[in-house]
């Protein structure tokens, strides 16, 4: 599995998911600066990391999802790329439409940083074959802007499409919309999600309940 | 115009002495560009007129120090080839007259300081004090600078790992915001500020220059009254993004070869950096604000000298590699300029619209600097309690305690902070007495705390000063790791009041001997002074935060328990309740003699302490500090969420005094600690054991339930501001 990581200016997690994914990939990851119009020759995985690109300001993801490399990355996308976002990444692809839905600020309006309990929901894809359905799993979320919302047609079709990826299983703490964390795309092959399985992926960063992710993308 | 004279100089901040220094330099009158440059050179907050005397009695060398103060921050080698570069700052006015930018200003100014000499930012802590929270406007100043802090810190992706705050009324009219940065550096490539080469490219980068923040340092520089809320121009405006991008250039510009010399312009702007420079490397410099990139029309020389627009550097760069470094700084999207050049004259010359605006000769702006050895009153030495006749429950007492402002869980600030971007955070916030930081690629790991206890320094500066170094000390030992240096933020009142000014020389008094025992230099530090508001001051708050280093990170301990752990207090207890946070909220009562300070008996405990943890012995530590043991064994029960059964007999001085040098050990095999500290000579008590049942079980058949500690603990926060 050969793995882009986008830089947008405003990220900051870039480091925290090139440990995750040297960790389990064994592989070192490209770092495609967002002002590129062309992934890596042979990119398979295309991640774009959390942080506050542009300052969030405007919208959260939204000049983000305007930058060159984006066009790259809906082709990556349309060929049957795999595409994983995580947290500003999930805002971003929202943005650019590879994901339905939109990210709002949380329901207290106020940032979020602690860890959450996610329930997996299919454990048949790239992203989660190394879970069981139904296992329980407990990432750090920080976050701003984590709170799920589309329309009941959107939201009934994602949970009748089994596109659900994610639900917080504790507490929804942001109030997305049916304690929505994650979602698929219909072809599976692109994730989006709030919380970071990449900063538990060590025991000494308090546990390993965020590597599953990452071993089945390796996998894969 | 305004007509430069003795009366404009006052107004300014300087005294008749002063004006008069500056006509006797200048040879004539200045004009108004150079009276605001001489204004902020000699303003308190970049002069330290009234506390040099005194800051040069704390110890400043160690063999691991690499730069100790007088740089942007301070150096110290941490093995491995790395430094650690740190430094704390305070914020503290423009956070009482805008909270969110006041406070996130200062972390974003703290950062600078660090990533200009080169170092990547790893953590952000911080020391906060407010007001009585029954007040309204505490409640607004906590929710502003919480978010502000949040604000920042959370969008640079640096994580906020750490810190502490306290509530007293005095500081209603005055909180006290003091940020913290920790940065990693390779020694040999440290970037200093002195600026060399004649001719070289003097290079500003980074946001344009607006009219925010004029005179900041000098308000910084003067007491509150009703009129400071006309002050709220004087506050800068912080913009994180920019801040980020600007880390990301400077970092990836500092792997060239490119810099000469590089300095943010924090408080005083333009005028500090580029006097600071030119100053430390003997040159001169001059400027042509022509070319400065400016976010407003119609700018004055005046204006832009003094602006304290955030988010800006100036560097000295080889010329050769000018056209490299605007490459990477423009890739960055952030504006580079060529601002002027390096002289051989010795002056500063500041050029605007083809008119010399400011021309002073440098040497006499740093050496004839004001210096003040103010007059000092001794307060009189408190004495100690006298026992105290208490018949509260022990039960009751605990609950009370658990739940107070200053004891309370701080869940709800640090949930607002991004505590594990850049993925080597080990230990978080209320899982450890110092946080736990990893080096990217390393084993190593730093441990990082910030300590005062501001209600001790009241009642005696000189052991409350001794007190809040010990406890920085002891916070980074019961995770294992070695303590190695501070940096201090030394908050008081009005230097010009000799009871303030006799509180600084006690409090220095006493940090110096703490930190020549226990062989923890100052390296970096920060004087706020006229935190005073309506000629009430605060408490004395020297704040201290240390930097220690473990060369095993997953030797670390935290002080949540597990169940089935026998628990051992090392040290002597002897029943200090004087300044006691028991005495204040249980009896209402604020006074006698805060607990002593033996340095000896500190530096043998914590060494033996650090010995045990390191031999992998502990499963889990915990210092003893404010509310005493039984507060230290909640917090120790809360935070492993598993029960314990507390044995012992005694008082309340017994279960809450707040004796120093003490620590809870957890440990599965009593015998082989107890030998050890018999052997040391250490006193050592077994006072419980944990268990699973999620309980407190306290003497005289009292028990609390786990969940209704949590509750009490939990719930002030959440409660204030629902």
């Amino acid at each position: 599995m050969k793995a882009a990581i986008l830089l947008f200016p405003g990220i900051n997690r870039e480091r925290d998911m090139v440990l995750a994914v040297r960790q389990s990939f064994r592989q070192e990851p490209a770092i495609v600066w967002h002002k590129e119009t062309e992934l890596p020759v042979g990119t398979d995985l295309v991640i774009l990391p959390g942080g506050f690109s542009f300052g969030d300001y405007l919208r959260c993801g939204a000049m983000a999802a305007q930058s060159p490399i984006m066009r790259a990355v809906k082709a990556h996308a349309e060929r049957g790329g795999y595409v994983l976002g995580v947290c500003n990444g999930f805002q971003i692809i929202t943005e650019a439409g590879l994901l339905p839905g939109a990210l709002l600020r949380n329901a207290g309006l106020r940032f979020l940083s602690m860890d959450t309990m996610l329930k997996v929901e299919r454990a048949d894809t790239v992203f989660t074959s190394k879970w069981e359905k139904g296992a329980e799993f407990r990432a750090p979320m920080a976050h701003g802007d984590g709170n799920y919302a589309a329309d009941d047609a959107t939201l009934d079709r994602l949970e009748g499409e089994g596109l659900v990826a994610f639900r917080y299983s504790d507490i929804n703490r942001n109030g997305s919309a049916r304690s929505i964390a994650g979602i698929f795309s219909p072809n599976l092959r692109v994730l989006g999600l709030m919380p970071h399985p990449e900063n538990l992926v060590d025991p000494l960063m308090g546990g390993v309940d965020g590597k599953p992710l990452f071993d089945s993308l390796a996998a894969a | 115009m305004m007509q430069v004279n003795e009366s404009l100089a006052k107004s300014f901040g300087l005294n008749a002495g002063e004006w008069g220094k500056v006509l006797e330099i200048m040879g004539r009158t200045p004009s108004l560009t150079e009276l605001g440059i001489f204004s902020v050179m000699w303003s308190e907050h970049c002069s330290y007129k009234s506390s040099r005397v005194w800051l040069k009695e704390l110890p400043t060398k160690a063999p691991w120090v690499i730069h100790g103060p007088g740089e942007n921050a301070g150096v110290i080698d941490i093995g491995e080839g790395l430094a650690a570069i740190f430094k704390m700052e305070s914020h503290n006015h423009p956070s009482f007259i805008e909270p969110y930018q006041g406070a996130a200003t200062g972390v974003g100014g703290i950062l600078r300081d660090v990533f200009t000499m080169g170092a990547r930012p790893i953590a952000n802590l911080n020391a906060l004090r407010f007001g009585d929270p029954a007040l309204p406007v505490t409640k607004r100043v906590v929710d502003g600078v919480v978010r502000g802090i949040g604000g920042y810190g959370n969008c640079v992706g640096v994580p906020t790992v750490g810190g502490e705050v306290n509530f007293h009324p005095a500081y209603n009219g005055n909180p006290l915001v003091n940020a913290m940065t920790v940065g990693i550096a390779r020694q040999d490539k440290i970037f200093l500020s002195a600026a060399a080469g004649i001719g070289n490219p003097v290079v500003y980068v980074g946001s344009k220059t607006g009219r925010d923040g004029i005179h900041g340092a000098t308000m910084a520089s003067t007491e509150f009254d009703a009129a400071s809320e006309d002050k709220r121009p004087t506050v800068q405006v912080g913009d994180p993004f920019t801040e980020k991008l600007l880390i990301e250039a400077c970092l990836e510009l500092m792997q060239t070869d490119a810099i000469v010399a590089i300095q943010d312009m924090g408080a005083a702007g333009l005028t500090s950096s580029s006097v600071e420079m030119a100053g430390k490397g003997g040159v001169g410099i001059e400027l042509n604000l022509d070319d400065v990139p400016q976010r407003e029309t119609g700018m004055s020389a005046y204006e832009m000298m003094l602006s304290e627009s955030q988010e800006r550097m100036l560097l000295v760069l080889k010329p050769e590699r000018a056209e490299m470094a605007r490459a990477i700084i423009e890739k960055w999207d952030l504006d580079y300029a060529v601002i002027g050049h390096i002289t051989d004259t010795g002056r500063i010359v500041v050029k605007h619209k083809g008119v010399v605006e400011a021309d002073i000769l440098l040497a006499p702006l740093a050496e004839a600097a004001p210096l003040y050895r103010r007059p000092i009153a001794e307060t009189p030495k408190p004495t100690r309690l006298e026992p105290v006749e208490s018949n509260v429950p022990l039960d009751q007492a605990l609950l009370k305690l658990i739940a107070c402002p200053d004891l309370c869980s701080r869940r709800w600030i640090f949930d607002q902070y991004d505590s594990t971007v850049g993925g080597q955070t080990v230990k978080r916030p209320a899982q450890a007495d110092a946080a736990i930081i990893r080096l990217e690629g390393s084993k190593r790991a730093l441990a990082i705390t910030t300590d005062v206890t501001p209600r001790y320094c009241v009642a005696d500066a000189e052991v409350g000063g001794a007190q809040a170094v010990a406890e920085a000390w002891r916070n980074i030992t019961a995770t294992g790791a070695l303590p190695l240096a501070v940096t201090d933020n030394m908050n008081f009142g009005n230097p010009e009041k000799p009871v303030i000014m006799g509180q600084f020389a006690n409090a220095i008094k006493g940090m110096a001997a703490a930190c020549i025992a226990l062989d923890f230099p100052v390296v970096s530090g920060n004087v706020s002074l006229y935190n005073e508001t309506e000629g009430h001051p605060i408490l004395p708050t020297p704040a201290i935060g240390a930097v220690g280093v473990i060369e095993d990170a997953a030797l670390a301990v935290g002080y949540g328990l597990s169940p089935d752990l026998s628990l051992i207090v090392v040290g002597e207890t002897a029943g200090e309740l004087g300044c006691s946070l028991y005495l204040r909220e249980i009896l209402g009562r604020e006074e006698g003699a805060p607990p002593p300070v033996n340095l000896t008996t500190e530096r043998r405990n914590g060494d033996f302490v650090r010995e045990q943890i390191l031999a992998g012995r502990i499963a889990a530590c915990h210092d003893i500090s404010d509310g005493g043991l039984l507060v230290a064994l909640a917090e120790m029960a809360l935070a492993g969420d598993c029960g314990v059964e507390v044995i012992g007999a005694g008082a309340a001085e017994y279960w809450f005094g707040e004796d120093q040098a003490r620590y809870v050990l957890a440990v599965r095999d009593t015998a082989p600690l107890l030998a050890a500290a018999a052997a040391a000579g250490i006193p050592a008590q077994h006072v419980g054991r944990s268990c699973e049942e999620k309980k407190l079980t306290l003497p005289d058949g009292l028990a609390i339930s786990l969940p209704q500690l949590r509750d009490a603990h939990e719930g002030f926060f959440p409660r204030w501001f629902a």
